[in-house]
């Protein structure tokens, strides 16, 4: 065991797959040679050579549209898209066929891809590289949606992805790829999907987030220590399919909720988890259910972005309001 | 007719002057006012040397990521010589020097790299920094399209790498202004590298610009590095799109000197030498042999305007930094062309919750 990144982490669960099922592929553009402009991939060509590790045309329907085709011919693919916001020429691949040729197919083709890309924002990038994705996905059946937000977790549950036979879009939020390191096991190991993860127990509010904001929001809750209310801390980990029971079973006990995601605000997660907790824990709620989110904004450019990109300081602020709402 | 001579499938390349700005092609040298000439050499001039300094503001931790030009101004600025000032500019991400030439301020330019939406703003025909691959061509054949329709004698022309070719959206793009005969004119600033992925790892095409062929349009590779060639091809392109006879594609095959961003490390996949090779090809000293030699220009000449822009970049670049940052207007305000009322809620309750802040 030693202390690794997320990156790390992240490379380590690929190489490891590759060296235990030789179906499994990894390609995209630069992530051969170079081994990804985050060195994500970095290795793994000279290791498992140029057939199962390349570099690819600028072309993202390509790159999704043939994991397609390799998936129904036996293959594996782990595809990387160069960051989350070029996903849109492959989008089309996701939604009409990857997404459902299991149903399609009455389940004669699965779809064992993961694909991976780099999300979100606060590392001052150009346009197009900030954006924070997750809904767009998760409005696919089919489909499922992971975000890490330790190196723990993202080796475990990348891991679980590409043993999965279904597509899985696998979400790194790039601002926490170097930013920590944490105790991570040298073997293979699983993090189940679909399992959303206690981070920290508490008994008067359920405060949900994921990846880079998780930390956000943990850091909100150490400001808050002093205050005589405690927080109970969920990282959902899966964004689609979501682990509703673990986030109603803690509500019904905190009686409020907060959700914290970068995203926009229209139809983010929070939508969709507030949704639930008005559904199946109505008549345990104390405060109305709220959501602190990006606003309803094209991603500013570095300048302008603080102002929509949210921190500590503005969840700290809702979990005290949420909390001590009478 | 210089778009007839060359075969990209034979892989004849159009050039003008040899590496020490020699004339090697009398037939196809354009004629070229004098003016015109000083102007693209100081743009290319203004280019390299506000892009040398953007990369060592970027060392300092002053600039933010941005996409050198540095090797790339001949093929830029010779195309835009050879266009009207009504003509569209549809860039890619690279093209600070087809920009400038444009009459867009450097200001404007650092001060888009520098994280600033008021830097993507432009008085002239040119549309925002691109940055999503291949997807400017689709614009460029939509701007060409509707100069047709409206009854104007605009010219779309538009800038992509050699990597861009790859997209589907370049594919699509091509095909269509070729189906409308649209009056497009499309540059492949082939640089050699796409990141790290070579140039052969694109595409099994010889030349990129056979890609033409498919389309049913002209094609032809032109030593990017020439200002003098670039601008003989694409007058002759302008020229035809004017007349109504559709698309032109040209490759200049060129270079890019420096790293892909300022968060690239070329080392990792091109060596010291092959860039040193390049070198000597570098348009900036090709053209200012040539203007030499025709006794538009000379060292004393060359080194005032140095010393010049030296000091108006630097004065820039301090402009640009004090800028004020951008308000919670500004963040909202651009959303929709009418502000929704739920969208303006929110901004309150943001404004509310600073105010607040402020006071704990
Ligand atoms: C659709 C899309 N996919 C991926 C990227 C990431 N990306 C930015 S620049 C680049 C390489 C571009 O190479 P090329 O077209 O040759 O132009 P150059 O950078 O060499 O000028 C890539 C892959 C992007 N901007 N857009």
């Amino acid at each position: 065991m030693a202390e690794k990144t997320l990156l790390k982490a992240i490379n380590e669960a690929l190489s490891q797959e590759m060296e235990r099922d030789d179906s499994v592929v990894v390609y995209g553009e630069d992530a051969g040679y170079e081994g990804g402009v985050f060195r994500v991939t970095a290795g793994l060509q000279e290791r498992f050579g140029k057939q199962r590790v390349f570099d690819t045309p600028i072309a993202e329907a390509a790159i999704l549209g043939s994991a397609v085709g390799m998936a129904a011919n036996g293959l594996r693919p782990v595809p990387e898209i160069q960051f989350s916001g070029f996903m849109f020429p492959g989008y089309n691949q996701i939604a009409v066929h990857m997404a459902r040729m299991h149903n399609r197919s009455r389940g004669k083709y699965k779809m064992p891809i993961t694909i991976r890309m780099p999300y979100g924002g606060g590392v001052r990038a150009l346009e197009h590289h900030s954006e924070s994705l997750e809904t767009l996905f998760a409005h696919l059946p089919g489909l499922k949606v992971v975000i890490p937000s330790t190196p723990y977790d993202a080796k475990g549950l990348l891991t679980s992805a590409i043993r999965d036979d279904d597509p899985v879009v696998f979400m790194e939020g790039k601002r926490i790829y170097r930013a920590f390191k944490q105790e991570v096991p040298d073997d293979a190991y699983t993090v189940p999907l679909g399992k959303a993860n206690i981070v920290q127990k508490g008994k008067d509010i359920t405060v949900v987030a994921w990846g880079p904001i998780l930390h956000e929001a943990k850091k909100a809750i150490d400001s808050l220590k002093d205050e005589d209310f405690s927080v109970e801390l969920i990282d959902l980990r899966t964004i689609s399919p979501i682990d509703t029971d673990t986030i109603i079973e803690s509500v019904k006990k905190t009686g409020r909720f907060l959700v914290a995601h970068e995203a926009v605000k229209t139809l983010g997660i929070g939508s969709e988890l507030i949704s639930r907790v008005n559904e199946e824990a109505f008549f345990h709620l104390e405060a109305q259910p709220t959501r602190v989110s990006g606003h309803d904004i094209t991603v500013p450019l570095p300048r302008g972005e603080h102002h929509h990109i949210i921190d500590s300081g503005r969840i700290a602020h809702e979990i005290k309001r949420v909390a001590t709402f009478e | 007719m210089i778009l007839d001579s060359y075969d990209p499938l034979k892989q004849e390349m159009f050039n003008v002057i040899d590496d020490n700005g020699k004339v090697v092609n009398k037939d196809y040298e354009p004629d070229i006012d004098n003016e015109t000439l000083i102007n693209m050499y100081k743009t290319m001039q203004l280019a390299r040397i506000a892009d040398v300094k953007a990369l060592q503001y970027q060392r300092q931790g002053r600039m933010l990521t941005f996409a050198p030009v540095k090797g790339q101004e001949g093929a830029q600025v010779g195309p835009m010589a050879a266009a009207e000032d009504d003509d569209w500019l549809v860039p890619s991400f690279r093209e600070m020097a087809a920009m400038l030439y444009k009459g867009v301020p450097l200001k404007q330019l650092y001060l888009y790299w520098y994280g600033n939406e008021q830097g993507s703003k432009f008085e002239q025909n040119v549309m925002p920094v691109n940055v999503p691959i291949g997807s400017q061509i689709n614009h460029a054949a939509g701007i060409a399209m509707a100069s047709s329709i409206r009854g104007k004698n605009q010219v779309a022309i538009s800038f992509i790498g050699d990597g861009g070719t790859s997209h589907g959206e370049f594919h699509e793009g091509m095909n269509f202004a070729g189906v409308y005969d649209a009056p497009m004119v499309t540059i492949i600033q082939n640089n050699q590298y796409a990141i790290s992925t070579p140039r052969q790892m694109q595409s099994k095409s010889e030349t990129l610009a056979q890609k033409a062929i498919s389309y049913g349009i002209p094609g032809i590779q032109v030593d990017g590095n020439d200002p003098l060639a670039m601008y003989a091809a694409t007058k002759e392109a302008l020229n035809r799109a004017r007349a109504g006879k559709g698309p032109t594609l040209i490759e200049a095959v060129t270079y890019r000197q420096g790293p892909h961003t300022t968060s690239d490390d070329p080392s990792i996949y091109r060596s010291e030498e092959e860039v040193k090779n390049w070198q000597k090809k570098d348009p900036i000293s090709r053209f200012r042999k040539y203007i030499s030699n025709k006794k538009l220009w000379n060292k004393e000449k060359d080194e005032a305007l140095q010393d010049e822009y030296k000091d108006f970049v630097k004065e820039t670049f301090k402009a640009v930094e004090k800028y004020p940052t951008p308000t919670v207007d500004e963040v909202f305000d651009y959303t929709y062309a009418e502000m929704p009322k739920t969208i303006k809620a929110q901004k309150e309750a943001y404004k509310a919750y600073l105010k607040e802040r402020e006071g704990e």
